[in-house]
């Protein structure tokens, strides 16, 4: 129901939204009432759709196979042409423009990369650039920037052909050539589907980084939800006929499902999910005492002490932590060694809640270790830190978000008007009784 | 056939990928592979060439050291048998380009989709059409279109369509859906799509095809004799009807190594053409 609620604001807030920060290089995308029917289908596989995409942000498309949400996503660049409505990009009514060149403005990523086998990596990437006419060394250039983008060394990679990858680097030159020609927007279709668990997870990452760097506009289409939740600034869960169940950031879909629909397709552990929204560094560290290997023990107990804290943490001169000894240990010992404890649960910054929760549980500490750059002793993450940032997810989902961008089918501006909170069910019938008029 | 030529491509793209996919290959390991896997795949058709040769000089001695009477002796006058595969050859060519210019368009047409409904009819028309009997359609077009030099080009042009037409729509058929879709999603026209993306990947497979069309060329064009159409053929029909065993087997095993040399030839097309990185 808070599509309802929020997207009066959301269109007064969504030009500004787009224009504030400067570092944003994507463009908005505004799909205007579209509809796509497939001859001899009797149901719109997309039924007035009118949906907006707030220009830099990263927004993923999930729901059941055949939900339209594929189709959605191939009618922005119009590989696949509606039926009825307008694609609106930054402003400017693309659905009559020439596609060809619409797409050559549009970054394109399917499953798997889906590079041309018989051209290098280079060829692959430099394709749009050519179309374009850049001269070559432009091109040899541009391709240089982007392999160093999605981390692969262009001296090694460059001249490889396909084949001759990994299915993660095919899909890292995937991403590479979608962004060659610098497109404002990026659709990927399913892209990390065809990679193993893995490497999907390291992708995902690499996508984060690059996004924070590029600030993109980003449409993705996937069947994964916990991809959704880690990936997307939106997330539009859609049912058949692409009706948009609910649109809304990943907090808010956890925090508040809009019916039951999205309550199945979210599953279990809602909550549990939402702790992979949080990282390390966006919560408060807690300091811990530090001891050094070679101090007496009981100088180092007699600082916890000190501090009323019940353990100490002693780190190297590189100031990576070695091992986390109690009150008890420390009495025990005479002198700090240097063995540094295997079983020792420690994360990195950038790990999210759900890792450090994680790590806590198998090494059944209460507190994990968390390192910044150069595995360097940042502070201690516990499970109060944890349930703190759990409490105020919740609470934030609570409350309305201002921002959210306007997503709705047409069939419900007659269910908003006239039925403002009626159950989900009753705004459903009348969805399709739309379509079936149309 | 059409089995056949596809289950060779298949084959031998399975053994280049066993042969280069290294795990996750150091940059040295690729370029020692790759030296590795030119020597391999050379070395069949460096077999065939030394097997047609050996063939062929033993013909030669056979016929130098053979007791043959004076009309054998004239028959198989190394002019006369020179002028025989002239004439072989050109027929094959000649019917050769001609397939080459109708049927690779007409297949290529008959992938587009305006007349994509026709693939799988056409399809099908090919397979039986290449079940009729070569010696049939050369004769029967010979009364239709009278005796000579080009009726049997037309026969032969008929019936050496059939393979190239086909291999060009399953070669084309068989590129990868989403491989065509990316190259539109990246706002490729279609023709861009067909020339860079569509056509190279079809090129093993329609070579394949091309290389199965000489063949049966050079096989059927001995029947061309038949219609007055010259070429090696004549040699085969003379040994028979005048009882002259060398001169039936010189012509037979002209006509085979002539067909094996083709094929050697189109092997060494496909083996260049074929695109790097399939």
């Amino acid at each position: 129901m808070s599509e309802f609620t929020s997207s009066p604001h959301a269109e007064s807030t969504s030009t500004d939204d787009s224009a504030t920060p400067t570092a944003i290089t994507g463009a908005s995308i505004l799909l205007d009432h579209v509809t796509k029917r497939f001859p001899g289908q009797t149901r719109p596989a997309v039924d007035g759709l009118t949906m907006e995409i707030p220009a830099g942000k990263i927004v993923m498309f999930v729901g059941p196979s055949g939900c339209g949400k594929t189709t959605t996503l191939k009618m922005i660049n119009r590989l696949i042409e509606p039926s009825e409505g307008r694609i609106v990009v930054d402003g400017d009514d693309v659905t009559d423009m020439n596609s060809d060149t619409l797409r050559r403005g549009i970054g394109y990523v399917i499953q798997a990369g889906g590079l041309f086998p018989h051209m290098t990596v280079a060829t692959n990437i430099g394709i749009v650039p050519k179309m374009l006419g850049w001269d070559k060394a432009r091109i040899a250039a541009r391709v240089d920037e982007l392999l160093e983008l999605v981390s692969l060394d262009p001296a090694l990679y460059r001249d490889r052909y396909p084949k001759e990858l990994s299915g993660g680097q095919q899909q890292r030159v995937g991403v590479a050539r979608a962004l060659a020609a610098d497109p404002p927007i990026l659709l990927m279709d399913e892209p990390f589907g065809a990679v193993d668990p893995i490497t999907r997870l390291r992708l995902q990452d690499e996508l984060i980084n690059i996004q924070e760097e590029l600030q993109k506009t980003i449409v993705c289409v996937t069947h994964d939800f916990d991809e959704a939740v880690k990936l997307g600034d939106w997330i539009a869960i859609f049912n058949e006929g692409a009706q948009l169940e609910q649109y809304d950031t990943p907090e808010r879909i956890l925090g508040d499902p809009a019916n039951e629909f999205v309550e199945n397709f979210i599953g279990s552990g809602a909550g549990l999910k939402q702790l992979t929204l949080t990282r390390v560094a966006d919560v408060g560290l807690r300091a811990a005492v530090v001891g050094n290997p070679g101090e007496r023990a009981a100088d180092v107990l007699a600082r916890v002490v000190e501090a009323g804290h019940g353990h100490a943490v002693i780190i190297d001169e590189r100031r990576r932590p070695l091992q986390r000894l109690s009150r008890r240990e420390l009495g025990r010992l005479q002198v700090i060694s240097d063995i540094p404890d295997p079983k020792l649960p420690v994360v990195g910054i950038r790990a999210t809640l759900n890792d450090a929760l994680d790590t806590m549980l198998v090494s059944s500490a209460g507190a994990a270790l968390v390192t910044g750059r150069r595995d360097m002793f940042k502070g201690v993450v516990d499970v109060q830190t944890v349930m703190d940032a759990i409490t105020r997810s919740q609470a934030a989902a609570g409350l309305d978000s201002d921002q959210a961008p306007v997503g709705l089918n047409t069939g419900l501006f007659q269910a908003q008007a006239s039925a403002a909170g009626s159950d989900p069910s009753e705004i459903e019938g009348s969805g399709d009784g739309a379509g079936a008029v149309q | 056939m059409n089995n056949r030529t596809l289950n060779t491509e298949a084959g031998i793209a399975g053994g280049d990928s066993a042969v280069e996919t290294p795990g996750d290959p150091a940059a040295p390991a690729v370029p020692v592979s790759r030296a590795r896997l030119g020597w391999q795949s050379w070395r069949g058709l460096v077999y065939q060439l030394a097997g047609i040769l050996v063939a062929f000089l033993a013909l030669v001695i056979w016929l130098r050291t053979a007791d043959l009477s004076p009309i054998e002796l004239t028959t198989l006058a190394p002019a006369a048998l020179w002028g025989y595969t002239v004439e072989h050859i050109q027929l094959t060519l000649l019917a050769a380009v001609i397939v080459l210019v109708i049927a690779i368009p007409l297949g290529i047409a008959l992938t587009r989709r305006p007349l994509r409904f026709l693939t799988a009819p056409v399809l099908a028309i090919a397979n039986v059409g290449q079940a009729a009997p070569a010696i049939g359609v050369v004769v029967l077009l010979a009364f239709w279109v009278g005796f000579g030099f080009w009726a049997a080009t037309l026969s032969l042009v008929l019936y050496a369509a059939l393979p190239v037409l086909r291999n060009t729509m399953v070669g084309l058929q068989q590129v990868d859906a989403r491989l065509i879709e990316a190259g539109r999603g990246m706002g490729m026209s279609s023709a861009a799509v067909l020339f860079r993306v569509e056509l190279p990947l079809a090129v093993p497979v329609m070579l394949s095809g091309v290389r199965t069309a000489l063949v049966l060329l050079v096989g059927t064009a001995a029947l061309a004799t038949f219609v007055n159409g010259g070429g090696l053929g004549i040699l085969i029909i003379t040994g028979v009807n005048l009882s002259l065993t060398p001169v039936l087997v010189t012509g037979a095993l002209l006509v085979a190594l002539l067909a094996l040399l083709i094929d050697w030839v189109g092997r060494v097309v496909e083996h260049v053409a074929r695109p790097k990185g399939l």
